[in-house]
């Protein structure tokens, strides 16, 4: 059942309007502008921990979170994401604020700081957080697709996945019962080159993953993850047909990994020239100039765009930096609902009194 | 739901599960099936997931008959995935849903130890809010099930913080426990001894209504003065034919406590005991080395160490898979005899 989809005419033929391809445009920035900018605060010592970018890789996540039903009330699509699908959960609606003070581990974060970058959910938007054990989201949003079939609500679930994902144990699990169940899951695996510093050709003696799906008895189909234009239509088939009863598919981007597995990474393992030529294929780039060639915006259309990004980053980096840190005995709480062993001779008192 | 109740095949509630409803004994599997089902109609949200347990009922028939009453959508059956399908039901949960998870044996809880202890057990400490799961099953020796269908898992999850542990010794607690499990809103880990799902000697006639035993909370079992049994599931069996031999041979008075909830632990009701008596034996059915005895024990020594007269004793299984043949499972699970052997030690002290 895998097919794959020839690009080359794909942005002649787009159904989206130049309002959405604007709208595409600002997603875009917003995605390398924020990670940009979170660089900047990494070599400041302002995040806490590692940052991991997605730069070269952002249309993916971008157009594919594009092509869902997104809405704020909790009806619309869900969505899990990998480390690198920021651009993904902006598009479903998260606020910069939000990555930056997750980021810098502040109190005010949507995990108060207990965890980290894109591990937080949000139901209205609709997307759950990550833990970084790979593969237990796809499990995860088996379960949320399933519960969108035996409801009978028209809602898709979509995870992504990098390539090293898909050799774990609970990848098969999650997906296989999806497919057998026929639940309206969506599993896009990105194949960017490296998990952490392990080649593709390491990850998988197949080559490509979307062979895979045939093996599920699941739809698959493949794409370039730098072409906005193709992951968008590529994903609002399947999620077509997730909609209308027909199950699980399982989609392949093929786009490249041009930083590290985080900041700390100086990627030795990279041969030379591989990184500077798909620098030349960066999917920012390649899209601005698509717009520019076929007449869907002006350049001092996308400048506009661009600066609004670079003011609206700024207000949030502001909004961040003046949060608190947590306060450290507000770490016990909500382990269940408000219970845990009090130490009364040591730390820990009463829980958290903002209860979720 | 609407959906749900459309394409349910209602049909009339068949007769092993109207026990109760008509004054008939049940035993410890009926009162859990009863709970089940109860909480099924009760609400919509609530459905089972697991291997076998559509068409076939499950692997101890736990789910008999709900199939042709509740339909595909609320009795999911799923390939051989404990890992799956255990973090498809925090999916699920994530969405609304209440679901019960049904190991076929806990042993094989142990495959799906990643999304319970990372995933699950982190969610709403992680700020994605209540997870409400339920993930139960035949746990425990005895029945000649060798290694890998008798293993008592409480204590790698016991160690996790962001579950719940029960494990039920009386059919009434296991209905009311249940009950109270489903409707809670964290992960509830829920450990059905697979000896006393149909011994005759627990069978008893539960109140009709719509009954709930709270989580974290002891059950005196029996009230004595001069030794503290502090145990759960079988061993709370042993431990009453251990103080009935300890009452008629040799005078002593013993008291069972029986958690029924591990997490959260009832640590008062223990402690309380065991200012009464001053003399505490820990009984379990798990092995031995950092098992909970340990973390009771400890307890004790924190919060009442002034109020012993000896030293804390348990008796546990022993350190080993469990074996398969009579001899030797014999030899491994806690006997009567150990029971009392340790009391008479504590006694004399």
């Amino acid at each position: 059942m895998a097919a794959t989809t020839d690009t080359a005419d794909a942005a002649s033929q787009t159904s989206l309007t130049r309002d959405q391809l604007h709208e595409i445009y600002y997603y875009l920035q917003l995605t390398r502008q924020l990670e940009n900018l979170l660089t900047t605060l990494y070599r400041q010592n302002k995040v806490i921990g590692g940052l991991y970018r997605s730069l070269g890789q952002e249309a993916t996540a971008v157009a594919s979170a594009y092509a869902l039903q997104r809405r704020t009330d909790a009806t619309g699509d869900v969505v899990a994401p990998a480390i690198r699908d920021m651009g993904g959960l902006l598009v479903m609606g998260a606020r910069p604020v939000d990555f930056l003070r997750q980021y810098m581990a502040k109190g005010d974060s949507p995990t108060w700081g207990r965890e980290q970058n894109v591990h937080f959910t949000d139901y209205d938007r609709g997307f759950i957080g990550l833990i970084s054990h790979l593969g237990v989201m796809i499990e995860v949003m088996a379960g949320v697709a399933l519960t969108f079939k035996l409801r009978g609500e028209p809602r898709v679930a979509l995870a992504w996945s990098g390539d090293g994902m898909t050799s774990t144990g609970a990848f098969h699990e999650g997906f296989n019962l999806a497919a057998v169940q026929r639940a309206p899951l969506i599993v896009i695996v990105e194949n960017n080159g490296y998990a952490y510093s392990t080649p593709v050709s390491r990850q998988t003696a197949a080559g490509s993953f979307v062979e895979r799906a045939a093996g599920y008895g699941a739809f698959g189909e493949q794409c370039d993850g730098n072409d906005v234009f193709a992951v968008h239509d590529m994903v609002s088939r399947a999620a077509a047909r997730a909609r209308n009863g027909e199950g699980a598919s399982l989609l392949e981007v093929i786009t490249y990994r041009r930083k590290g597995h985080a900041e700390h990474d100086a990627q030795a393992y990279v041969p030379a020239g591989e990184i500077e030529a798909w620098e030349a294929k960066d999917p920012v780039v390649r899209y601005e100039r698509t717009l520019l060639e076929q007449g869907h915006a002006t350049q001092e259309e996308l400048d506009a765009i661009a600066a609004r990004v670079a003011t609206e980053i700024e207000t949030a980096r502001e909004e961040a930096e003046a949060s608190p840190m947590p306060e450290p005995e507000t770490a016990l709480a909500e382990v269940t609902g408000g219970t845990f062993v009090p130490q009364p001779w040591t730390r820990g008192g009463a829980p958290d009194p903002r209860r979720a | 739901m609407a959906t749900i109740e459309q394409s349910m095949k209602v049909r009339e509630k068949p007769e092993h599960v109207r026990n109760t409803e008509e004054g008939r004994p049940v035993t410890m599997l009926e009162a859990i099936r009863e709970a089940l089902w109860e909480e099924m109609e009760r609400d919509d949200s609530v459905f089972v997931i697991g291997e076998d347990i559509g068409v076939y009922g499950g692997a101890f028939k736990m789910t008999d008959g709900f199939l042709d009453h509740f339909g595909p959508k609320r009795i999911v059956d799923t390939p051989i995935s404990e890992a799956g399908f255990t973090g498809a039901a925090a999916g699920a949960a994530h969405m609304g849903m209440r679901p019960v998870v049904e190991m076929q044996f806990m042993d094989f809880v142990s495959c799906a130890y990643e999304p319970l202890t990372n995933y699950i057990a982190t969610s709403r400490w992680r700020g994605s809010g209540p997870l409400p799961i339920v993930i139960r099953g035949p746990v425990g020796g005895g029945v000649r099930g060798g290694p890998f269908h008798s293993q008592n898992p409480e204590m790698a999850f016991f160690h996790t913080p962001g579950l719940k542990i029960v494990y039920p010794s009386t059919a009434a607690d296991a209905k009311g426990l249940l009950k109270a499990a489903i409707r809670d809103d964290d992960p509830v880990l829920f450990f059905e001894h697979k000896k006393l799902y149909r011994a005759p000697f627990l069978r008893e006639t539960l109140p009709a209504d719509d009954f709930v035993v709270p989580l974290g909370k002891a059950r005196l079992d029996r009230e004595g003065s001069d030794i503290t049994i502090v145990t759960y599931g079988m061993m709370v069996h042993e431990s009453r034919k251990a103080a009935e031999q300890l009452e008629n041979e040799d005078g002593i008075n013993v008291e069972i406590l029986d958690l029924r909830t591990l997490l959260p632990l009832d640590e008062a009701a223990i402690i309380e005991s065991v200012k009464k008596t001053n003399r505490v034996l820990v009984v379990h059915e798990d092995t031995r080395t950092g098992g909970i005895a340990g973390e009771i024990s400890m307890r004790i020594n924190e919060k009442a160490f002034e109020w012993l007269d000896a030293p804390i004793l348990r008796v546990t299984s022993l350190d080993s898979p469990v074996p398969y043949s009579p001899p030797l499972e014999d030899y491994f699970l806690p006997q009567v005899s150990d029971i009392v052997a340790a009391c008479r030690y504590l006694a004399n002290y």
